[in-house]
């Protein structure tokens, strides 16, 4: 495979970083979601919503504008991913629904029952929304059966197999690694001193899930490493990658737990980079015709409009990341809960 | 029933329950800037306990308006794979553009808005105010010129034949400024903010009737007030516009409007009927002789043309059409009398002073809800068969790999939620207008208080 840096590459690696950029915004809230249920007394239930108060749903913009420029950069692929995966799609909808409502609705009220329920829709919702999308990952690599008119042919249970349940898992586990060391950040006194405790107890679940997850790909995938055997300096991705995680526990150790959140951010975008490698030129893979696969090329929308789009993303992005530095700038430091607080 | 009809209803269910929100955040945001601005300029404690209040529904709105709207985003490729494959080059782009321009400018500083009174200046804080008003602008700018799109198409060409076929962009600006994207722009950002005006007067009038919050309700009315005066003229113009632009782009859409079936000049303008689209006819209808064709032309001799110059397999279904149009130009004059009314009163002296105004203020908050809802109605099944006109069918636009079973799961699903979200929203809306604005003038921020 000759590698060109064209406008289809491009826009490739530009969706590529708004969903890495997804992944560790929205990372770290869905982790302190799925991690929410664990911690009991009221108050800190309410410190850890509202360390992410502010900025989760900014958070969710970076999927929406992913969703975007999926439709407009390769609508094919956003046409047949989002039809095929039908109901796992409306699942995490109801799921967005759910966690966004219960974040909003939660502390309105003081009864017991319902700030329960709400937690529980806020938990449940985090990790549904967290193993929806790495199942969908999963299934990427695996590749999903298509016909000649790019449709899906398979049903919601071709979907589900013990390989896209381990991806669907691991990135579970990711998102609550990434968000216990983002609740240290965030926290003070014993919650400060519980989360990093959990820290702890996350890494070591998120290395047994990565590690299993690698070897099953290798054995069963081994395509996705092909690029890596043709062009080795590839290679490299994978060290940082290995290096970023066992980091991670290092820093903890030394207490410097902002650098132990970067490193967290940077296992994450070295994953996603991988995958990226893995499968490209494919965005969806056709198993069992792979001639029938969705590419860069046959997917993609028209140069004209793919130049447009980059005029618009250069115009757009020094903005976006001008403003998403000022307002975690502008929250950063421990949660202190005021009457505007959730 | 099949996977038209119900992925049809779930499209229409979705986007109205959605519609609810965006438009009230966007007219109280440019509520909420005004207020600001005037404790910027007065530095009265007293409008920023204002904007306080009203950043809390503000919130409360946005919150719903972000959930619903990503299913929105998604459900074009959930539903209408096929119709996304056939735009996605023209539309997609507008839809990216919106993410980009509007979205991270919205909920960015929604953060600070919310969030951020403790941490920054007034000026930055009124900053924010502004940044996320200008987002929630910029929003209905893009979808609103992706929807113009879909009603009169430029600035593409058609690519590939038969199922491959697809519209390509040729000129962006052709795209953004197709011919009906200004008109129906401002018309749909004025019903934002008569959506977001009335919703402050209905809670202000309430205040006064229950003689609570009085300095707070007076004030919030007049600013209201002359918002809605503007916006509901404004509505007048651009209504006439829109129209105009209607019987020259999609001549189909117009005679559903109107319930007009043979070519003919002199075209009547009806207040009101009951269209039998079987025999043709307007029952029970009073009509403005030759008004219609005077109004799209300014000459009685302007020729409007009838559904029976289409197809039978491309006119809209009539009385529906006819029937949401109407009711939207209602309310909208109605809208006009109120705002004039009040205004005038307020001239006098006696804006207050009337009990009975105030009910009619409390209930008004319904006008604009429906009026925009209805105005959609007119805008999207006047477009029928078409999804996109002229160029693709909405039975050819369907997802193929989906099957019955399966939207109707979705469906019942989106409108159990849906229910039980509106609720949950009257619930709290309720919650916080009983509540009332905090009357103290300078409020520490109490640890453990729960954000009421």
């Amino acid at each position: 495979m000759e590698f060109n840096l064209d406008l289809n590459t491009i826009w490739f690696i530009l969706i590529g970083l708004l969903l890495t950029g997804y992944a560790i915004l929205d990372g770290f809230d869905l982790g302190i979601g799925a991690l929410h249920l664990l911690v009991k007394e009221d108050i800190d239930r309410r410190i850890m919503l509202n360390s992410i108060g502010p900025v989760w749903d900014g958070n969710e913009v970076w999927l929406v504008t992913g969703g975007g420029a999926l439709f407009a950069a390769f609508p094919h692929v956003y046409a047949t991913v989002f039809s095929g995966f039908y109901n796992a799609i409306i699942m995490l909808l109801f799921m967005l629904i759910f966690r966004a409502v219960a974040i909003e609705f939660r502390s309105k009220r003081p009864m017991k029952w319902w700030r329960q329920m709400w937690d529980i829709a806020f938990s449940v919702a985090s990790i549904l929304i967290a193993f929806l999308m790495g199942v969908a990952l999963g299934n990427i690599i695996t590749g999903i059966p298509l016909d000649a008119n790019k449709e899906y042919v398979g049903t919601f249970w071709t979907m589900i197999n013990p390989y896209t349940v381990l991806v669907g898992v691991t990135t579970v586990a990711l998102f609550m690694m990434h968000g216990s060391i983002y609740g240290v950040l965030k926290t003070e006194n014993e919650l400060n001193l519980k989360l990093k405790g959990w820290v702890n107890n996350t890494i070591i679940f998120f290395v047994i899930c990565y590690v299993t997850t690698t070897m099953a790909t290798l054995i069963y995938f081994p395509n996705m490493a092909k690029h890596f055997k043709d062009f080795p300096p590839l290679f490299i991705l994978a060290l940082l990658n290995m290096l970023a995680i066992a980091n991670i526990p290092r820093e903890i150790h030394h207490g410097r737990e902002f650098m132990a959140f970067l490193s967290s951010a940077a296992s994450i975008a070295s994953l996603l980079a991988l995958f990226a490698v893995g499968i490209f030129p494919n965005i969806v893979l056709s198993n069992p015709n792979p001639e029938y696969s969705l590419t860069i090329y046959n997917a993609a929308s028209s140069q004209k409009t793919l130049t447009i789009m980059l005029i618009i993303a250069a115009i757009g992005f020094p903005f976006v990341l001008a403003y998403t530095i000022s307002i975690y700038w502008i929250f950063r430091g421990k949660v202190k809960l005021t009457n505007m607080s959730y | 029933m099949d996977v038209e009809i119900l992925s049809r209803l779930q499209f229409a269910i979705t986007i109205a329950f959605h519609y609810i929100y965006p438009p009230l955040s966007i007219g109280l945001g440019v509520f909420m800037v005004i207020t600001e601005g005037m404790y910027l300029k007065t530095k009265d404690k007293f409008y920023e306990q204002m904007t306080k209040f009203w950043v809390k529904i503000f919130a409360l709105t946005f919150a719903i308006g972000v959930a619903t709207g990503i299913v929105m985003e998604f459900e074009f490729g959930t539903n209408w794979a096929t119709y996304s494959r056939f735009v996605g080059d023209v539309f997609g782009s507008a839809l990216a553009a919106e993410g980009i321009f509007a979205f991270f400018l919205e909920s960015g500083f929604l953060a600070v808005l919310v969030f951020g009174w403790d941490k920054v200046g007034p000026k930055m804080h009124f900053f924010s105010t502004l940044m996320v008003a200008l987002g929630s602008m910029f929003s209905a700018i893009w979808i609103v010129v992706a929807n113009s799109w879909m009603q009169t198409p430029a600035g593409y060409h058609i690519v590939g034949e038969g199922i491959n076929a697809r519209a390509e962009i040729t000129d962006f600006w052709a795209m953004v400024f197709n011919p009906s994207s200004v008109d129906r722009l401002l018309h749909t950002i004025s019903g934002c903010w008569l959506a977001g005006a009335f919703l402050v007067i209905s809670v202000a009038a309430y205040y006064l009737l229950k003689d609570k919050h009085i300095r707070f309700a007076k004030s919030s009315i007049r600013i209201a007030l002359v918002m809605a005066l503007i916006a509901s003229l404004f509505q007048l113009f651009t209504g006439h516009q829109s129209a105009v632009g209607v019987a020259k782009n999609q001549p189909a859409k117009l005679a559903a409007m109107e319930a007009v079936f043979d070519d003919q000049t002199h075209a009547p303008l009806y207040l009101f009927g009951w269209v039998n689209e079987d025999n043709q006819e307007v029952k029970f209808g009073i009509a403005v002789p030759s008004m219609l064709s005077y109004l799209i032309g300014w000459d009685a001799n302007t020729k409007v043309t009838g559904l029976n110059s289409f197809p039978e397999d491309e006119r809209p279904p009539v009385n529906i059409v006819f029937q949401a149009y109407h009711l939207m130009v209602a309310i909208g004059f109605m809208l006009i009398a109120i705002s004039v009314l009040g205004v005038f009163l307020w001239w006098k002296g006696t804006l207050f002073k009337h009990r009975w105004l105030l009910w009619i203020f409390v209930f008004s908050v319904l006008l604009p809800q429906i009026a925009n809802q209805v105005g959609w109605i007119t805008a999207e099944v006047g477009r029928q068969p078409w999804i996109v006109y002229g160029l693709m069918r909405t039975s050819e636009g369907l997802s193929k790999a989906v099957q019955a079973g399966q939207v109707w799961y979705s469906l019942i699903m989106f409108t159990l939620i849906y229910i039980g979200l509106f609720i949950l929203f009257i619930y709290l809306l309720n919650n916080k207008i009983q509540h009332g604005p905090e009357e103290a003038d300078l409020i520490p921020s109490e640890i453990g208080h729960p954000k009421a």
